[in-house]
């Protein structure tokens, strides 16, 4: 549990952080909160030579209004987040998920950016980009480019970051008042990371549904969307929802461990995404 | 106690502020780890990373040359520096199979984790970095894991050269139990998996040893429970003479037994500082110690019981395998037996017939782990119970009624040989269940069962006794125990008239100071405040057998109590002197000497000190030194008791089951500080629901430690546990004279089987019959599915036969 040696450096600026990793390469790593990073090295299952420091690059912390749109800072903790007035007014779904990762020590060191560039299928913040379709901005040696959340996660601990890459910032669409959300968190014990989760983000008109979108935590190698239920649910009444839910797991192929052999995990997906669809709705 | 001298706060039965608290809650601690000396070095160890291999070679050349490397050392490098192997001061039986434990394997590695080199660098990164350049040959060797493989015919054998992985086969019989089960209405027949548990003290494991080289002298401090026996053990495992060896435990964060022994990294830590003459520090991170610091539990528990058609219990069969794993620790072959005579627990019975096998397996080894072989004989008899009265038709309650010792029945001896000298399981019973309103949850739980609710309603019960306190020495003689379980103490009058008082106990956690405080400010008159309890010190405390097995208030303690009263009596002697009075004539209280029928012929306790110090007017012969002791050795255990009552909320979609009341009644006897013990059934209910509902250590088949760091492995915390109810009965104990019983395992042992009861009656009426610890919502869904399937079999069954 003592990593091996390594280097650190602190960048003051975004410019600066792509210039470090420029230099390092493949040796270096972007380190932000720390709280998935530091296990790994401590565990000696990432031995990186070079730790960048991003946690003090002011134009990657905050929140800020963008007309349409919310801009979170990678670098900004999940407290942060959490308690921000923007994010409240405009999209409490995240403020309700972030109040769910980890417990209030993990809140005040982990950030934004790093539960997402982490890539963790388990996270709670992966299924929320993903049903928020939020969009990422990334630096890197090229300059800035925008990855739609759909396109980002590639495999386990995978996304399209490269070694050069920093995630900047995180676009979130304004949510209306008519989007109702819940999230189901399963877990075993308050500070553990989720078994199965889903979220449900619903907007609805005259007693039907207009649109949903579910994402899934922790049932493959990435975050998932339930699209045969949202499918199932776009425009249609409050009656089929048991019925779309039970599509929720289709086209999963969850990971076992010791909570929950794939079967177990089916069906707690079709279970919470039910459970999330009703609470979005009020029920 | 006296009267008018009680202080308002701080007598015996209030509850003043602990003396610990200040120094925790500040941080201004001495843990182990916090100890710096000038020059000190850094010790780390090379595991096994294979449950079972043979050991080719180890080449610890390449770490050598690392920068801040000191010195590096193979087993079989080291082989000479021991006297002996690891201690096991319980050979159970005559004939028991106890392999050499070395510190550090010399040819064979049997767990993962098992001790293969040692580095010492200057500083601990140096050290944890030179491990990954010593090149191990390792031959892999099968691993057994699992008990009953272990001794199937033609099983690996984890010391070959033992031919055997049984270690043990320890019997115990009494009454006709032929008799008892052939005549009986019903016999209940059940097996029951007590899973492997590890303990996490807060505080890891650490040890630092200050040699003076030039005196061949070591002062070893250690994260322990037991300095004097580790400082005992130390001598004879290493050959430094005890006289040499000082051991220190200072603040120490937590053991529930896992620092009851005696580990290699001390013997290793004291070995290369004598080596090296530089003092030397080791502190293990929490996932090596999930590998290497004991375990707890892990048996199968085979158990059968007769009754009578009215409920009538008449006898018990008990058939016990225990795994020891690798090695036997301290007391490792010890914990199931300290259950054995407590499976009858409070029910009369004509017979009792009982075997336990200890067995070798590759994985780390068990020993003590709160409560220590009773909680395993509680939950088994108390799960036995629901199940008997399921089987029975009767309420779980008046199947327990008709079976339990009634409170006139005392002192009552066991079938099993116990003797109980009091209690009143009667009256516990009776204000846990109006505290619960058990007939109101009843007639809840039928609610919610007719109305086929998502969340069914459980009740589960555990009416439960254990013996502790763990001392009569002759006792432990007789169950083959290498040691006694006395305990000393010793109190001084300082000359301001403030008290010291030396214990051999070793606290950690419990508020010994505080308690022990409560005790002598009441029986001196002084105030809680001048009182000073000094622990932990083989130098400062020379004699005493330390702590565990809730011993410390009933056995410590009323070493103090007694000790005190010795004071007392002495400065009576010098206060009749010094008041011209007959020691008969004298009264004692609020903190004065008096004349009988003459109170204002008075002297306050400090004037009589005062005067004892100065000694210029003295009886003859009256030695001037304010210094009394005593040794206390009780002539039996004392048997906590109590009726814990749990309500447990089944989720039946997801088989999530959630704890919604919990009512614990203890009857732990006379209480000192009641704050105090309320914290220590708190500590006790959550590490016991912990077994029932989340912890369970796992391997997999080739003996690696799945469930490896406290990531995987689930403590719950304050957010999982319930809010408990908890009061208390006062039935004082007989055995010792402030009527006290031990607390620190009680809540541990009684809670398991009220939290998996009530989990398996929420859910009995949708077909599950059976499940096994940690009922995890995974393993409740599972059954619930596979119960209802049953239950749709036995419909069509049913519909079948109709159309025939
Ligand atoms: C006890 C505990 C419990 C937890 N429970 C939960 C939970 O319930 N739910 C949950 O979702 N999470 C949980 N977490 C994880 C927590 O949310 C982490 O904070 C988060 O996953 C990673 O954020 P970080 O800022 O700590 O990133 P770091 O650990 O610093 O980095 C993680 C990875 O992301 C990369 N990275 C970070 N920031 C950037 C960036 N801006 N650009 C490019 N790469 C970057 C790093 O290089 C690294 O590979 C828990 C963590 C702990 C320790």
């Amino acid at each position: 549990m003592i990593p091996a040696a390594f280097d650190y450096t602190r960048v003051g600026s975004v410019d600066e952080a792509v210039q470090a990793l420029g230099q390092h390469g493949e040796d270096a790593k972007v380190l932000a909160g720390g709280h998935s990073l530091i296990p790994l090295l401590r565990l000696r299952l990432a031995f990186p030579s070079v730790l960048v420091d991003v946690g003090r690059v002011d134009e990657m912390r905050g929140v800020r209004d963008d007309g349409d749109h919310l801009v979170i800072g990678a670098a900004t903790t999940h407290d942060e987040v959490m308690h921000d007035d923007l994010v409240r007014q405009h999209c409490p779904v995240i403020s309700d998920v972030v109040s769910q990762v980890g417990d209030p020590q993990v809140r005040h060191r982990g950030t934004f950016g790093g539960g997402i560039a982490h890539g963790d299928p388990a996270g709670d913040l992966p299924a929320l980009a993903l049903a928020l379709d939020a969009t990422f901005v990334i630096a890197g040696s090229g300059g800035r480019r925008d990855v739609a959340a759909s396109d980002f996660f590639v495999d386990y601990l995978q996304t399209v970051l490269g070694a050069e890459d920093v995630l900047v910032e995180i676009k979130v669409p304004k949510l209306g008042s008519d989007w109702g959300h819940n999230y189901q968190k399963f877990n075993r014990v308050a500070q553990a990371w989720a078994i199965v989760g889903s979220l449900a983000l619903v907007r609805r008109s005259d007693g039907s549904i207009d649109e949903a979108r579910i994402g899934l935590t922790h049932m493959g190698s990435v975050p998932l969307r339930a699209s045969a239920t949202e499918q199932a649910l776009a425009g249609a009444s409050t009656d089929v929802i048991a019925d779309a839910c039970d599509q929720a797991a289709e086209g999963t192929s969850p990971p076992e461990d010791l909570n929950a052999r794939a079967d177990y995990r089916q069906h707690l997906a079709r279970v919470l995404t039910r459970r999330a669809v009703e609470h979005a709705l009020g029920g | 106690m006296t009267d008018t001298a009680t202080p308002a706060t701080g007598g015996i039965g209030d509850a003043p502020v602990r003396k610990e608290d200040a120094k925790l809650v500040t941080g201004q601690t001495t843990w182990t780890d916090n100890i710096a000396f000038p020059g000190m070095t850094y010790m780390a160890v090379l595991r096994s990373p294979m449950a079972h291999a043979k050991i080719n070679s180890v080449d610890v050349s390449a770490a050598l040359e690392q920068p801040g490397v000191l010195a590096a050392f193979s087993g079989a490098d080291l082989a000479d520096e021991w006297a002996g192997p690891l201690p096991c001061a319980w050979p159970v039986t005559p004939d028991m199979v106890h392999p050499d434990h070395w510190p550090i394997a010399k040819d064979e590695a049997r767990y993962v984790g098992d001790a293969v080199a040692v580095v010492v660098a200057r500083d601990r990164f140096a050290a944890a970095d030179a491990l990954e350049h010593i090149a191990v040959d390792y031959e892999p060797l099968d691993a057994v894991v699992d008990m009953e493989a272990a001794i199937a015919d033609g099983a690996a054998l984890v010391h070959g050269d033992h031919g055997t992985n049984t270690t043990y086969t320890w019997p115990f019989s009494n009454g006709d139990v032929d008799e008892a089960f052939n005549g009986a209405h019903k016999v209940v027949t059940r097996r029951f998996i007590n899973q492997r548990l590890i303990p996490n003290a807060i505080e890891p494991r650490a040890v630092v040893v200050a040699p003076i080289a030039a005196a061949n002298e070591f002062t070893m401090y250690t994260a322990t429970q037991v300095p004097h026996i580790l400082r005992l053990m130390l001598a004879l495992t290493t050959g430094v003479p005890e006289s040499k060896l000082r051991v220190i435990a200072p603040d120490v964060g937590g053991g529930f037994g896992s620092k009851l022994n005696v580990y290699a990294e001390e013997l290793m830590a004291l070995v290369l500082a004598k080596r090296l003459g530089r003092p030397i520090k080791w502190t293990e991170t929490r996932s090596e110690g999930y590998q290497t610091t004991i375990h707890g539990r892990d048996q199968i528990q085979d158990v059968e019981a007769a009754f009578d058609e009215d409920g009538r219990l008449r006898g018990l069969r008990v058939k016990l395998l225990a795994d020891m794993g690798a090695y036997l620790q301290l007391v490792t072959p010890g914990i199931p037996i300290l259950g054995a005579l407590m499976y009858p627990a409070i029910y009369k019975m004509d017979a009792y017939d009982f075997s336990c096998t200890g067995v070798f397996t590759n994985k780390t080894p068990t020993d003590a782990y709160r409560g220590a072989g009773r909680p395993e004989a509680t939950y088994a008899i108390e799960r036995t119970m629901d199940e008997a009265a399921v089987e029975l038709g009767m309420d779980p309650m008046d199947l327990r009624r008709r079976n339990w010792i009634t409170h006139e029945e005392f002192p009552f001896t066991t079938i099993a040989g116990m003797t109980y000298d009091s209690g009143n399981y009667e009256a516990a019973t009776d204000k846990a269940m109006e505290l619960f309103d058990y007939d109101g949850m009843r007639a809840e739980q039928q609610r919610r069962r007719e109305a086929g609710d998502r969340y069914q309603l459980g009740i589960g019960i555990s009416t439960y006794t254990e013996a502790c306190g763990i001392a009569p020495s002759r006792v432990l003689g007789s169950l083959d125990y290498g040691a006694g379980g006395w305990e000393h103490a010793t109190v001084r009058m300082l000359p301001s008239g403030k008290v010291e008082v030396v214990t051999g106990l070793s606290p950690h956690g419990q508020g010994h100071e505080t308690t022990f405080s409560q005790i002598v400010a009441d029986t001196l008159g002084v105030p809680f405040e001048d009182v000073e309890i000094l622990h932990g010190d083989t130098k400062v405390a020379p004699q005493g057998l330390d702590t565990y097995g809730s011993r410390s208030l009933a056995v410590g303690g009323i070493a103090i109590y007694k000790a005190t009263q010795r004071m007392l009596d002495k400065l009576k002697t010098a206060a009749a002197h010094m008041l011209e009075a007959s020691p008969d004539d004298l009264e004692f209280s609020g903190g004065q000497f008096s004349v009988q029928g003459s109170p204002d012929t008075a002297m306050a306790l400090g004037n009589v000190v005062l005067g004892v110090f100065a000694a210029h007017d003295l009886p003859d012969g009256y030695e001037p030194t304010l210094s009394a002791e005593f040794t206390f050795d009780p002539e039996n255990f004392s048997f906590p008791h109590g009726t814990h009552l749990c309500a447990v909320e089944v989720d039946t979609e997801t088989g999530m089951p959630q704890i919604t009341k919990y009512v614990a009644v203890d009857d732990v006897g006379n209480v000192i500080n009641p704050q105090i013990v309320d914290g220590q059934v708190h500590g006790g209910l959550a590490q016991g629901i912990a077994q029932a509902l989340y912890e369970e250590a796992v391997y997999d088949d080739a003996g690696n430690l799945t469930t490896g760091s406290i990531v995987d492995y689930y403590v719950p915390g304050a957010p999982d546990l319930p809010e408990y109810t908890t009061d208390r009965t006062v039935t004082p104990a007989t055995s010792n004279p402030l009527g006290v019983k031990g607390v620190g395992e009680a809540g541990t042992i009684a809670s398991t089987p009220a939290v998996v009861n009530a989990v398996l009656d929420a859910v009995r009426h949708l077909g599950v019959t059976d499940l096994d610890m940690p009922c995890s919502p995974e393993r409740v869904w599972r059954a619930l599915q596979e119960g209802s399937a049953s239950r749709d079999q036995v419909a069509a069954q049913a519909q079948g036969g109709q159309h025939a």
